[in-house]
């Protein structure tokens, strides 16, 4: 009786599953350009961020079409405008991922090891967990999954906070690199940002799948 | 706080052998507009028609059962008339009588025992103002009523049955016959009427139902499945039968 619809709606999961698959993509090498100090990887990164806002906007437009021409109610409703909200986040995490490597790009091998001294390196490797999960509970309607990311972005502030007080120190310490302290204060800061995007994706799944949107819910 | 207009309990309708409505239970909320929504057969209209017992003249029709309109039976000892001047009906076809659009308006207070030319003309104007159809006819109120088209029929339809100021309004699917322009003036109609009056409309535009709606009953098979607010019905919906039923997975 609305295969059609049926088929849009599968149309839609299928782009977002490629859209969710193209963020991690890029903020994983984005992360790798930083740890690997290969900079062959900045390109490829710029590129990917490109890819994902294309999709933001073919998906844009799906979403429009189906509200237009299908009148969604109930679940098809909350899947729509759920996948609109998601789409915003996901192009940011693109958009985070470009910025980090706009950063290692500017930066030398020496000033690019710098960051080992730090905690970025688990707090890149939990903010990339929380991406791949969000999006695994949207592939998988799981809302366990969903629950477990927007718990987990405590974790990652807290890592923050941790990166933040080592940096403190490393200027009082090592008043020559403040630059690229400041650089890596900022990746903490894109890291972070991915985080709560990723926390947001979970949120939305939350309330496509249950009606209750995970914020509301506590007022 | 909301008023209970209806009450209805424990109501059964049976056409002969037939039941066509199973244990309704239900309260309208005085100055709501309240949708009924389900697959053809389902019993709304039946419901709708038990409101102000149209079914009366329906043969083999039985009831069983309490409709209550402000705590009274309205199957008991109420009179059909008072009855049907504080319900009144608009169906899904226009039905103007082949009158003149007056005569169309003063017919239910005529009926009433209303003379007065001066009463008359105030109500009729009153209540073409109220179907906002007024600045549309007022120069050809002589005119017959049938020579209108299909939108502005169903207001004067609207006005008619406003005249003798009922305090529900039953609309039986009252837009299925109109174009878009006419269907959106007489939504918004009903929402600007819903101050005065409370509204019960079956209609089988479940964009309608949800844009204008303050509550809506999914009906299916004779039977009440879900009643709630409009928005969660349409948003989030409990019974995955009303789920089905509006997201067009069957019906």
């Amino acid at each position: 009786m609305r295969t059609r619809f049926d088929e849009q709606l599968e149309q839609l999961h299928v782009e977002l599953i490629t859209m969710g698959a193209l963020c991690e993509e890029a903020i994983t090498l984005a992360l790798k350009s930083l740890f690997d100090r290969d900079r062959s990887l900045v390109p490829v990164v710029l590129e990917k961020d490109g890819e994902i806002d294309r999709k933001e906007r073919d998906i844009e437009a799906l979403c429009m079409r189906l509200l237009l021409q299908q009148q969604p109610v109930a679940r098809d409703l909350r899947t729509i405008s759920s996948a609109l909200k998601m789409i915003s986040d996901m192009e940011r995490i693109g958009d985070q991922a470009a910025d980090i490597v706009e950063l290692t790009d500017q930066m030398h091998d020496k000033q690019l090891e710098m960051s080992s001294s730090l905690h970025i390196r688990s707090m890149s490797e939990e903010a990339v967990k929380m991406v791949i999960q969000s999006v695994d509970s949207f592939v998988k309607a799981d809302l366990e999954l969903a629950h477990s990311v927007i718990a987990y972005d405590d974790v990652v502030d807290n890592l923050f906070s941790k990166i933040r007080g080592e940096i403190i120190e490393q200027i009082a310490t090592d008043g020559t690199n403040g630059e690229v302290y400041i650089d890596l204060l900022m990746i903490a800061k894109y890291l972070e940002r991915v985080a709560d995007h990723a926390t947001n994706i979970a949120e939305w799944v939350e309330y496509s799948i249950t009606g209750i949107h995970g914020e509301m819910d506590g007022e | 706080m909301s008023m209970n207009k209806f009450e209805i309990s424990n109501l059964d309708l049976f056409y002969g052998d037939f039941k066509a409505l199973k244990n309704i239970n239900l309260n309208i909320t005085e100055g709501d507009i309240t949708a009924f929504i389900g697959p053809s057969g389902c019993g709304k209209s039946t419901l709708l028609k038990s409101l102000n017992r149209m079914n009366d003249l329906v043969e083999g029709c039985r009831i069983t059962g309490k409709v209550l309109l402000d705590g009274e039976d309205i199957y008991g000892s109420m009179d059909l008339n008072h009855l049907r001047k504080r319900v009144g009906m608009v169906f899904q076809k226009p039905n103007p009588f082949p009158m003149s659009i007056y005569d169309n308006v003063a017919y239910g207070p005529r009926t009433h025992g209303i003379r007065s030319k001066v009463k008359l003309d105030e109500i009729v104007e009153k209540a073409l103002r109220d179907a906002a159809i007024w600045d549309e006819v007022k120069d050809r109120l002589k005119k017959n009523a049938l020579g209108m088209s299909g939108g502005q029929q169903q207001r004067l339809c609207i006005a008619r049955a406003l005249a003798v100021q009922p305090e529900v309004l039953l609309m039986d699917e009252p837009t299925s016959a109109l174009d878009p322009i006419s269907t959106s003036r007489i939504e918004e109609l009903a929402v600007e009427l819903k101050k005065e009056y409370t509204i019960i409309m079956v209609t089988h535009n479940m964009q309608q139902a949800a844009r204008i709606s303050d509550k809506t009953a999914f009906f299916l098979l004779g039977e009440v499945v879900e009643y709630g607010d409009t928005e969660q019905i349409f948003s989030m919906p409990k019974d995955k039968r009303t789920e089905d039923y509006i997201t067009g997975r069957f019906g």
